[in-house]
C-alpha cells in the first residue's frame, strides 16, 4: 500500500500556498507533478551528460546515447514490449497517434475500408482519424457510450465489419475514468482482422499496462502525465508492424544513408533500424532521460499499489460527495470500474464557476470539455468539473474539497 | 492614462458549450481592480467577501476575490473589453 504522505515529501511543489491555502492539486489527469527525482535527472543531464545523441564519436554523446537508449529499454520493459526496438519516442499521446495515422492509415486505409472509434474518445484519437479520412476517403464509425459512460460492447460489435481496418480506443476515459475492456475488444478485432490502437494516456500512468497480455498493435501514452516532463511520450507498436510502416518524418536520425546517383540526379535514402526510423531529427534526449526516471519511480511504487491507492481514494470521494445536496457525479459509482477521475456538476453553476470557486481554496481542478466534446453531447452536458487523482493525493485533501463544495452549495 | 491591460493579465475563453470569459487581473493590482468595479457595479449577492455576484449595464459576471472573474453571455471579446474599460477606467 501507498503511503502519500512520504510520497508527498519527494515533491516540492506540493509545498506551495495557492490563494493561502495549501495547494491541493486535483488536475492529475491533465498533467502531474513531478518529483525531486526526476527533476534532478533532469538537470544531472544537462550538468554532466548533455550531447547529441547517435551524431558523434565523443565521450560525451556515447554517454548521451547510452542514456536515451536505456530509457527506450526501460519505457519497454515497464509495459512489456520487446525491447527499444518497439519503442519510439514522442512529444506525447496526440504525437502518437498522428505517427500512426500518417505512418500507417495513409499507405493502409482505402476509400472502402473503415477505421473504428468509440464516442468516449479525447479529441487526439478522433481529429486525425477524421483528418486522415478526408484523404484517404475511408469512413470513420463510432461505436457508443451507455448512459453511465461504460462502453457498450454490443454497439462495438455491431460496428466492427471485415472493412474495419484498425480499431482506435481509450484505455481509460480522460472524460469519465473508466477503464475500457481492450482484451475483449483486442479479441473482437482480430476475428476481424482489424489492429487495435490503444490510447493510453490515462492508463499507462495509473495501472499496471502489459503490451502482450492485452494483445494490441499501438499504444501511445505521455511522460507528463507519469510524473515526467512535458514534450515526451512513447508509442508503442508491434515490431513485425513497425517495420512494415513508412517513416512520419523526414530527416536526419532516421536514415543510414542518403547517397546521390548521378546520372539520375536524385537521392536516395535507406531508412535507419528501428526505432529511430520513427524519430527524425535531434530527440528530445533530456525528456527521455525524465521519462525514465519517472518510470523508476513509478517502479519502485509498483503500479499494483498505483491503482490501489487510487481505487481507494475514488471510493472515498464518491461517498463524500454523495453528502452534497446540489453535487451530481457523472458516469459510474463504482470505482473499480475506473481510475481516479471524477466528473461531476454543481446545481446551479458551471463548471467554470466551480472551478474558480476551488480554486480560491487552493483547489486545482479542471472545468469544460476536456477535449472530448463528443462525450458531453451524448450527456447533453455543457461542460463538466474533473477531479483526478495521483500518488500523492490524501483523504484529506478530498475532505477539504468536499467541505468547499459545502460551501458553494450555500 | 491607463487603459484596460494594466490592470488585465490574461483572458481566457473558457472550454465548453457555454462560451464565457475568464478575466484574471494582474496580482499586485488585483486589489485595486476589484475596489473599482465594486463601485461601480451593482452586487446581487456576495458569499464571505470572497465571491460576488455582480450586474453591470445587463451584464452578469462573478468576481473572485482571488483576482479573477468570469463574464457571461457577451457576444464576443470586443464587447468584454468595453465592459471592461467601463469597470476599470
Amino acid at each position: 500500500m501507498l503511503d502519500p504522505y512520504k510520497i508527498r515529501e519527494d515533491f516540492p511543489i506540493l509545498k506551495r500556498k495557492i490563494n493561502n491555502h495549501p495547494l491541493i492539486y486535483f488536475d492529475n489527469a491533465a498533467t502531474t507533478q513531478k518529483p525531486k527525482q526526476v527533476i534532478e535527472a533532469i538537470k544531472e543531464f544537462y550538468e554532466n551528460y548533455n550531447a547529441n545523441v547517435h551524431r558523434a564519436i565523443h565521450t560525451l554523446s556515447q554517454e548521451s546515447s547510452e542514456l536515451y537508449e536505456n530509457a527506450h529499454e526501460e519505457v519497454a520493459k515497464f509495459i512489456n514490449a520487446d525491447g527499444m526496438e518497439e519503442i519510439i519516442f514522442v512529444r506525447g499521446t496526440t504525437e502518437a497517434i498522428n505517427l500512426v495515422a500518417y505512418a500507417w492509415g495513409l499507405h493502409n486505409l482505402k476509400s472502402e475500408d473503415e477505421v473504428l472509434v468509440t464516442l468516449m474518445e479525447h479529441h487526439s484519437n478522433i481529429v486525425p482519424w477524421e483528418t486522415l479520412s478526408k484523404i484517404n476517403g475511408f469512413q470513420v464509425k463510432y461505436a457508443e457510450v451507455n448512459d453511465d459512460g461504460t462502453l457498450n460492447y454490443e454497439s462495438f460489435e455491431n460496428a466492427i465489419s471485415h472493412k474495419t481496418k484498425i480499431v482506435c480506443l481509450a484505455h481509460v476515459s480522460n472524460v469519465t475514468g473508466v477503464i475500457n475492456d481492450v482484451k475483449r475488444v483486442a479479441k473482437i478485432a482480430h476475428e476481424y482482422g482489424a489492429l487495435v490502437l490503444v490510447d493510453a494516456a490515462q492508463s499507462v500512468p495509473h495501472l499496471p499496462v502489459d503490451v502482450k497480455d492485452l494483445d494490441i498493435a499501438f499504444l501511445a501514452f505521455s511522460g507528463h502525465k507519469m510524473l515526467g516532463p512535458t514534450g515526451i511520450g512513447a508509442l508503442y507498436g508491434k515490431r513485425e508492424i513497425l517495420e512494415e510502416m513508412k517513416p512520419f518524418h523526414g530527416g536526419g536520425s532516421m536514415i543510414k544513408e542518403v547517397t546521390f546517383n548521378t546520372m539520375t540526379r536524385r537521392c536516395s535514402i535507406s531508412l535507419n533500424d528501428l526505432p529511430w526510423k520513427f524519430e527524425a531529427g535531434t530527440p528530445n534526449v533530456c525528456g527521455g532521460v525524465g521519462l525514465m526516471a519517472a518510470v523508476r519511480y513509478l517502479n519502485d511504487l509498483d503500479m499494483e499499489n498505483v491503482r490501489e491507492h487510487e481505487e481507494i481514494l475514488t471510493e472515498y470521494t464518491i461517498r463524500r460527495m454523495q453528502e452534497c445536496e446540489k453535487v451530481q457525479i457523472y458516469g459510474p459509482e463504482d470505482a473499480s470500474l475506473k481510475c481516479g477521475i471524477l466528473p461531476f456538476g454543481v446545481e446551479g453553476l458551471s463548471s467554470h464557476d466551480v472551478a474558480l470557486f476551488l480554486d480560491s481554496y487552493g483547489i486545482m481542478i479542471r472545468s469544460g470539455f476536456h477535449c472530448a466534446q463528443p462525450l458531453h453531447e451524448k450527456f447533453r452536458l455543457k461542460s463538466s468539473a474533473r477531479a483526478s487523482f495521483y500518488i500523492y493525493n490524501t483523504r484529506e485533501e478530498i475532505d477539504r474539497l468536499v467541505e468547499a463544495l459545502k460551501e458553494i452549495e450555500r | 492614462m491607463s487603459t484596460v491591460e494594466d490592470y488585465v493579465a490574461r483572458i481566457e475563453e473558457t472550454c465548453g458549450e457555454e462560451k464565457n470569459y475568464v478575466v484574471i487581473f494582474k496580482y499586485d493590482l488585483k486589489n485595486q481592480a476589484i475596489a473599482k468595479i465594486l463601485k461601480k457595479a451593482k452586487v446581487e449577492k456576495s458569499i464571505s467577501r470572497i465571491i460576488f455576484d455582480l450586474t453591470f449595464e445587463n451584464v452578469f459576471f462573478r468576481l473572485y476575490g482571488t483576482g479573477k472573474a468570469i463574464f457571461r453571455n457577451l457576444k464576443d471579446k470586443e464587447e468584454l473589453q468595453k465592459v471592461l474599460a467601463d469597470l476599470l477606467l
